[in-house]
Order: structure tokens, then C-alpha cells, then sequence
């Protein structure tokens, strides 16, 4: 029998969230255990060599208790009866101490009675797929991405991450979530003497999916691997991308950066509540705006979407409990709605969405984003090339830097071509371009159609304190937006 | 018995007992990462949330056959699970290693010593601490983040490698924040951290910030985009060091086409004679040895006047590239990082750094750097909190934060016109999965000119 990629280490039902839930509820106002069994699977190939091969188990509880309008969290990984009774104890000692210094006083109402499974729709699992058919893939794949000795770094990677949910609490909710989370990245740098250049599959942490092994088709990585590798080697030979303003058009793989960190990152309610001022920052947003402010032209409808199937941060319920569901944000460009959970909703009065997301069974929940989604419009890339007098077309991102209320941003691609006069030319190297948030956002002047949106996410989106990592998707069509700075390499 | 001691007892049952299940010609590397924390949020000098987290990660290399797999997994505590969990992960990478290829640039286990090292501090109550920061805060708005608690990082071998550090400390890292006369919200950060809580030394420290605060409170100035001399404030200078610690001084980088200090290694760039960077672990603030066990010399001298002396070379990229080992770290994507930098001092006093500044910019600190031209050493991020425009050498009033692009062939290079004598510990904060290990000590710079973008 074959060695498959499955490793099932822990057994299902070694601890049983109920029986701990009836023996804590009589001693608190609420009480809830959050159970996170994750297993990643981290194998990597460099230059056809083996370059990691590294599974990770993480499992643990967070408890969690409600006294005199505050929550304490404990969170152990100690699943013995002593164990979560430590646990208990110290969150519940927690919340009685943080009541009297509490910022807001919150109810049971922040943890709505929910009941419900979620799993991600599966055709091919991981017992499907041997460790070595598998390795064989990279290995092929790393190949396709060296047809020169120029290339001096051909990586092909994958994560795979299955991971599950389970709450239960004191008021009747159980709610339990099954996740298979794929994420690949196949790039090559090139390299003659000190000038390098590296290209990869829709940037190094794009390529992220809910689904299963049927993500890893062979014929569509190797004919993107032997794509790569030949624009790795392009790039080396191109020109700077011109400095001056143009008409710029952002392929899919861009516009997720571009709708994290300018959309989805200041709408965030707790920064705007002040929550995440000593660390990520705050929110050019004010609570006065939602509902008023003109955030981008009409052309800009964008949508909280935790039902997309095969999107990377779908899901049925956050981590209150809440159910998940499409909400827009953003309407004709009118900021209509918050990136805000229960807890936020409550404080601000403001309306929000189901995000209130932890990293793992040690963190406590915090807003999040999930699926932010550009929505499709009537355009498509070729009418948006064919309209475009002096333009850029930029593609993968590979920068990014953007100021503490969301503001002033910077970003940078890693391959662009020319446009002038209604045509692609030339391959230009560095592209980056910058601008402010808002003003960026009205000169958005063309969006794709449905056919051309693109399926993107991250696994490394950071916030919090203590600081979380989480993951997010983004899908959007290409956009077109006009005038903007944009500028290339060099000092 | 303490968290430590507990801890120390388990690991040593639950190695041997891993150790025994080994065959002929397999090797084990087992690596302990664990930590008993506090973490209490502040937002408006009042509580968002508390939480109390314990968790143990053993990290397992297992080698065989010129191969090897790696497996980490969270210990119960419980000797008999836990157990029995490493032992199904072995039956497992056997399996592995019989579909893995070789691994050509594998590093086989050898017996590299012990060593041991134990730092009990003397930490308060969560509740304590919670009461004494609410208290000393009152008044302001106060937004920042108290943790606070034991940290364990050990590693042993089936060769006989043994090593052990723990310690306790805490930290509270803080904004407070204010409207100046124009209604702009600004801010100033600051950072207490020790390993033992003093209340009148968070209140002097708090005190400090106040002041600068009242800075912030003037009519702002309205900077334009263009070169401007430069102080950079310690705090601002860590986040550049932060930096270098991305790939800039990785041989594996270098090799793998991702350097940005790649036209320094070739002598085709300079820095400054002014600019010294070294590895000390002599600061003690992190632990000397790696996940392989090997133990950092306690002094690696990087950059000495400008020039590059040593590149972080981990015995991996030792055996790859053919070039010494160091004994440095990869990290996650392979690349070795700085543990524990200091960068050298300088002949500017603090105390007349705005005097040597004359007219130009005060930053305190910078945000969001990022690489926006590898080659070039390019870097792009922003500026943050008590950030100023001076004018022969008086504070005029704070800025907007403001867009820089600029290289490190200038920073530390061309435009770097003097050093602080004085440095100043940086410690580390960062609690992404556990709470890291380590401080920088970094003085301020000096720069005739800074390029502002937006």
C-alpha cells in the first residue's frame, strides 16, 4: 500500500466538549470552548531538490467566560480533566478581573445560540494522492521552471492545511467546521551577475483555495511553470518601468493585495475603535462615513462573501458563533457597511459582518477579514487595453507598504507590460506604483466581467496583539484605473 | 514547581523515550518551543481583552538514508500522550523516507554539546499588573498591549546534544494618543520591558512619553515630497535593522538571486565608514544555540565601517554552496536572518542630535517597510508617531506621516553623517504564534538626506 499525503494523528471524539461544558456551565454567566485541531503540510522542491518536507499538528482548547459584561480567555492544549479545569478557572478569574477595568459591557447576546456544520466540498481528498505522486508533481514542476542555467531558483511549494472547528457553550450552540485550505507557489528568479528577477504562478502567496487535491491539476501547473520561467527570464532583459502617470490596469492577482490592504484592512471596526492603534494601525474611516462616504467611483461594488465555494476564507460561522453570509460593503462606490463583528457592532452601533476570527485554538477572536470581493462589472481586459492611450498592465504583486490609517500606499508587481495607443507592447521590469486610497478608488474607470474574475487569497494576513495570523480571499476581475504614478527600479 | 522546572522534567522523559524507539542508523533532532503567557489589551487605558495561553511545541527532524522529515506537534503535557503521538509521527517519517528523494545538502546530526542557561525574573499577578497599568494610565488615551511570562527553548539529539534556556520577562508596548491644535489625531509609542516589574519605572517611562506628547499638541507643519536631512530616532533605526534582517545578509539569499546587499557583497556598493553591524549574543537576550543545536559564535562581525565582513551562513548553505557555516538560522523560506544585532555606536551625543540636525526631520519611528527594489537596496515604508519638522535644531511642529523610498546604499551609506554614542535596547515584541526571543541594540542615525515620496 502506497504512503498517502493523509496523516490522521489525532482520533475524533478524545475529548468531549459537552461533557466539560455541562460541568462549567453552573459556575458562569456563559461559557464556551473552542476546540482547533490544524494540520499543515508544508513540502517544497528547489532546483529538483527536496528543500522541505515538514507536517505540523496543532490542537488545543480556548475557554472562554462571560462575568459582569467581560470575557476572559484561557487556552490550553492539556485535554486532561485537571487540565481544562485550570483553564476554566483561570479564564473565569480573568473575566472577573477585566470586568472592573472593562472597556464595554457586554452581554450573551455577543454569543448567539448557533447549531451547524460547515465543510469544504471535496472531489479528490488527501487519501486520494500518494506522498510520492505528489513529490513526483513538484519535482516535474520545479523542472518546467529551469529550462536555463539563468534561473538560479526554481521553488515549486505547497501547503496543504486541514483544520477543524468545534465550539460548544453554555447556551446550546455547537457549531462544528471542517476545512481543506490548498495554497501553491511555483516561481523562478533569474539571475546574471547582480541583477535578478523573480516571476512565479500569480505571486509567491497568491495561489490559495478551499478545495481538494483537484486544485493540483498537472497539465495547468506545468504549462504555468514553463510560462514562468520564460517571463523570469524576460524580466532580466527588460527595461525599467517608465516614472511618470498613466492609465494603469491590475490584473486579479494584483487586485487582492490591492482590495486587502485599501478596502478590506480600513474597514476593519476595531480599528476604527481604537483597538489596533498600538500595532496595524487605525482606519482613515470614521464611524460618521458609513452610509455617506463616497469611497470609489460607481463602478465599485464590493462584497463581504464567506459562501464563495473554493474561495480560501469561506466558512459557516465565526468564532462567536455568528452565521456567516454575503454582505456588501461597498455600493456604487457608497461605503454602506463595516468589517465588524458582534462585539464591534454592539460598541460602534454601527452595522457589520460574521468575522469575528481567531487564529488558532491560543488566540482570541478579533475582526477579521474574510472573502472581500471585487464584484464583476461589464468590461474585459481586451477593452480595456483597446481604450487605453498610454497605460501599464501590471501583474503578481511582490511590494507592499501602505501607512498606519490606510492611506498613502505602495505597491509593486512583478511583471508589467506597456500599453500605447490601444495596444500591449513591451515587458518593462520593477513596476510599482502609488497612491491614496480614496482618490485611487475613484479613478477606477473599467471593471471586468464575471467570466474574467480570479480566485485569489493569502494565508500570512497579520494583525492583533497578541498577533494573529489568519487567512483571507479575494477575488476580483482585472480593473482598469486611470492616471496614476507609477515609477520602476534603480536609486 | 515552576512552569520551567515542570517543563524541563517532561522534556528530558519524553526525549529518552523517543530516543529509545530509534533503529539502527536513524536520527532524531527534537526542538521544545514553549511559553506561559499573560497577554492583556488596552484600549482607552481600559481592558479589551485578557487571556492566559500555555503551549509547548516539540519540533521533531527525523533522518535516515540521506533523507530526512520534519514534524512539529503541541504537547499535552501528559507524558503518556504525548508519547504516543511522537512515536506515531516516527512511524510515519519512516514511511516518508522510503518515497522522499535523497536530500543532497542534508546536515547529519552530531552530538555539538550543552549548554544551559536559566533566567528566573520576578513578574506580578496578571491582576496586579492589570491594576498598576489602569492606574498609571488614567487620564490618557492609552492603547497598547502588557505580556508577560516564562519562555523555554530547548533541543537535544539521539547523539547526545543537549541544550536548555529559559527565561522570564514581560513587556508593554504603548501608544498614547491626542489631537494637536490643527484637531489631528497624533500619537507617541513607547515600550517598558524587564525582567522584573518596577511601577515607578513604567511611570517614568509613561511620563517620558507624556512630555514628548505635548510636542505633538503644536500646529502642524506641512512637509512636500523631496530629500530632507534626517535624525532617525533608535526606534526608527531598529525598523531598518529589522530589515537587513530580510535576506540582506543571507548567503542563501545571495545565492538563491533574492540579496538586496547583493551588490555590496560584489564591491559594487559602499556603506558609510560610520556604519558597523555585528551579531551579539553576548546581550543575552536570546539564546546562542539553533535548531540544529549548533552554538553562534558569541560575536559575528557583519558590516565594519562600511564594509562587508561576513554573510549569516547556516551549516545548510555550508554544505550547498561550499562556504563556511557560521552556525546562523534559516528561517521559514530558508534564507538566514540577524537573532540578536547590534548595530555599533557613533561620536553624535544624543542630547545634541536635533543641534546636528539643524532643519530637517525628527522621526521616531517608521511603519510597513518593505523592499520596493531588491536590486538597488530600495526601500520603501512610512513614517510614524512623535515625527517632527525641526528647525535650527528646535521642534517646530509634528508632520503628517509621510511615504519614504530610499535606498540603503544612502541610509547607511552616502547619507549617513553620524551615529549616536548612546544605543538603546529594542526588544522584541512580536507574538505571532509565540512570543519571540530577543532584542535589538540599535543607536540613532544621523542622514543629510531622506527621501520623502508622498
Amino acid at each position: 500500500m502506497q504512503t498517502s499525503l493523509s496523516i490522521p494523528l489525532y482520533q475524533e471524539g478524545e475529548l468531549n466538549l459537552n461533557t466539560a461544558i455541562q460541568r462549567f456551565a453552573p459556575q458562569a454567566e456563559w461559557v464556551g470552548i473552542r476546540l482547533v485541531e490544524e494540520t499543515t503540510h508544508s513540502r517544497s522542491v528547489r532546483n529538483h531538490r527536496p528543500d522541505g518536507n515538514s507536517i505540523s499538528f496543532d490542537r488545543g482548547v480556548m475557554i472562554e467566560v462571560l462575568h459582569a459584561g467581560h470575557f476572559g480567555y484561557a487556552g490550553t492544549s492539556d485535554f486532561s480533566e485537571q487540565g481544562l479545569n485550570r483553564a476554566f478557572h483561570k479564564a473565569l478569574e480573568l473575566a472577573k478581573a477585566g470586568s472592573k477595568h472593562k472597556i464595554f459591557s457586554f452581554t450573551e447576546a455577543q454569543r448567539p445560540c448557533s447549531v451547524g456544520h460547515y465543510q469544504t466540498a471535496v472531489f479528490r481528498g488527501l487519501d486520494s494522492e500518494s506522498l510520492k505522486e505528489f513529490t513526483d508533481l513538484l519535482m516535474a514542476a520545479s523542472r518546467a521552471l529551469k529550462p536555463s542555467e539563468k534561473i538560479v531558483t526554481a521553488v515549486a511549494a505547497a501547503r496543504i492545511v486541514e483544520t477543524r472547528i468545534h465550539c460548544v457553550a453554555s447556551n446550546g450552540t455547537e457549531t462544528d467546521q471542517k476545512f481543506l485550505l490548498l495554497a501553491n507557489n511555483f516561481s523562478a528568479t533569474a539571475q546574471v551577475g547582480v541583477d535578478s528577477q523573480t516571476r512565479s504562478a500569480n505571486g509567491g502567496v497568491a495561489r490559495c483555495l478551499q478545495m481538494g487535491l483537484e486544485a493540483f491539476d498537472r497539465q495547468e501547473i506545468l504549462q504555468k511553470c514553463a510560462q514562468v520561467s520564460e517571463e523570469a527570464l524576460l524580466l532580466l532583459e527588460a527595461p525599467n518601468c517608465p516614472s511618470d502617470s498613466r492609465d494603469l490596469i491590475l490584473a486579479p492577482d494584483q487586485m487582492l493585495l490591492q482590495i486587502h490592504e485599501s478596502i478590506g484592512h480600513p474597514l476593519e471596526l476595531d480599528r476604527i475603535l481604537g483597538d489596533e492603534r498600538n500595532y496595524a494601525g487605525s482606519s482613515f474611516v470614521k464611524a460618521k462615513d458609513f452610509g455617506n462616504l463616497k469611497y470609489g467611483s460607481d463602478l465599485m461594488n464590493v462584497t463581504f462573501d464567506p459562501s464563495m465555494p473554493g474561495e480560501y476564507a469561506s466558512y459557516g460561522f465565526d468564532d462567536c458563533g455568528n452565521p456567516a453570509k454575503r454582505e456588501f460593503l461597498i455600493e456604487k462606490g457608497v461605503l454602506k457597511r463595516g468589517l465588524g463583528s458582534l462585539e464591534s457592532q454592539v460598541r460602534s452601533g454601527l452595522p457589520g459582518v460574521a468575522n469575528f476570527r481567531s487564529a488558532s485554538w491560543n488566540r482570541a477572536p478579533i475582526d477579521r477579514m474574510a472573502n472581500i470581493n471585487l464584484e464583476p462589472g461589464t468590461s474585459s481586459l481586451k477593452d480595456m487595453i483597446s481604450q487605453t492611450e498610454k497605460g501599464i498592465y501590471m501583474e503578481a504583486n511582490i511590494s507592499w507598504s501602505i501607512d498606519d490609517y490606510r492611506n498613502k500606499f505602495q505597491f509593486g508587481c512583478e511583471f508589467a507590460r506597456l500599453i500605447e495607443n490601444g495596444e500591449l507592447k513591451g515587458i518593462v521590469k520593477n513596476p510599482n506604483y502609488r497612491g491614496i486610497t480614496v482618490p485611487f478608488w475613484s479613478s477606477l474607470k473599467a471593471v471586468g466581467s464575471a467570466d474574467e474574475v480570479e480566485i485569489y487569497g493569502t494565508p500570512w494576513c497579520g494583525k492583533g496583539e497578541p498577533s494573529q495570523v489568519i487567512r483571507v480571499g479575494h477575488a476580483s476581475p482585472p480593473c482598469l484605473f486611470s492616471n496614476i504614478e507609477v515609477f520602476g527600479g534603480g536609486q | 514547581m515552576s512552569f520551567s522546572q515542570e517543563l524541563e522534567i517532561h522534556f528530558d522523559s519524553l526525549s529518552s523515550s523517543l530516543f529509545s524507539c530509534l533503529k539502527q542508523n536513524e536520527e532524531l533532532n527534537l526542538t521544545l518551543s514553549a511559553e506561559q503567557s499573560d497577554f492583556l489589551r488596552f484600549n482607552r487605558a481600559k481592558i479589551r481583552q485578557n487571556t492566559f495561553v500555555e503551549q509547548k511545541s516539540l519540533s521533531l527532524q527525523f533522518q535516515c538514508k540521506g533523507r530526512q522529515v520534519a514534524f512539529e506537534f503541541v504537547l499535552s503535557g501528559q507524558l503518556e500522550t504525548d508519547q504516543r503521538l511522537g512515536q506515531k509521527l516516527i512511524d510515519r517519517a519512516r514511511l516518508e523516507i522510503e518515497v522522499l528523494p535523497e536530500d543532497d545538502y542534508l546536515v547529519p546530526m552530531e552530538n555539538r554539546g550543552e549548554s544551559r542557561s536559566s533566567h528566573v525574573g520576578a513578574l506580578p499577578k496578571v491582576y496586579a499588573a492589570m491594576d498598576s497599568i489602569v492606574d498609571l494610565s488614567r487620564g490618557t488615551d492609552f492603547v497598547g498591549f502588557y505580556s508577560a511570562g516564562p519562555q523555554v527553548r530547548a533541543n537535544r539529539n539521539s547523539k547526545g546534544q543537549k541544550h536548555w534556556f529559559s527565561n522570564e520577562s514581560f513587556f508593554i508596548d504603548y501608544s498614547l494618543f491626542t489631537s494637536n491644535v490643527d484637531e489631528e489625531i497624533k500619537a507617541v509609542k513607547g515600550v517598558y520591558s524587564d525582567t522584573a516589574w518596577n511601577s515607578e519605572h513604567f511611570q517614568n517611562r509613561l511620563q517620558l512619553s507624556k512630555n514628548q506628547l505635548s510636542l505633538s499638541r503644536r500646529k502642524s507643519v506641512q512637509v512636500k515630497p523631496g530629500n530632507y536631512r534626517t535624525y532617525l530616532a533608535p526606534a526608527a533605526t531598529s525598523e531598518i535593522c529589522g530589515m537587513l534582517s530580510q535576506n540582506a545578509l543571507s548567503l542563501s539569499a545571495l545565492k538563491k538571486g533574492s540579496c538586496p546587499f547583493a551588490k555590496l557583497y560584489d564591491g559594487k556598493e559602499t556603506l558609510s565608514p560610520h556604519f558597523s553591524l555585528k551579531e551579539n549574543f553576548r546581550l543575552g537576550f536570546c539564546h546562542r544555540f539553533n535548531s540544529l543545536g549548533e552554538l553562534a559564535p558569541e560575536e559575528l562581525h557583519l558590516i565594519e565601517a562600511g564594509q562587508l565582513k561576513n554573510m549569516l551562513v547556516s551549516t545548510r548553505a555550508e554544505r550547498e554552496y561550499g562556504t563556511k557555516s557560521n552556525a546562523a538560522e534559516a528561517g521559514m523560506f530558508g534564507t538566514e536572518g540577524l537573532r540578536s544585532p547590534e548595530i555599533a555606536p557613533g561620536s553624535l551625543a544624543e542630547a545634541e542630535a536635533l543641534q546636528k540636525l539643524g532643519t530637517g526631520l525628527y522621526l521616531s519611528n517608521l511603519h510597513y517597510l518593505n523592499w520596493s527594489d531588491l536590486a538597488s537596496a530600495r526601500l520603501t515604508g512610512m513614517t510614524r508617531y512623535a515625527c517632527f519638522w525641526v528647525e535650527q535644531g528646535e521642534v517646530v511642529g509634528p508632520i503628517s506621516d509621510m511615504r519614504f523610498d530610499d535606498s540603503l546604499y544612502q541610509i547607511l551609506g552616502s547619507s549617513l553623517e553620524n551615529v549616536t554614542r548612546e544605543q538603546c535596547i529594542d526588544p522584541g515584541i512580536s507574538t505571532y504564534f509565540m512570543r519571540e526571543l530577543g532584542a535589538k541594540k540599535v543607536p540613532g542615525l544621523l542622514l543629510s538626506q531622506f527621501s520623502l515620496t508622498l
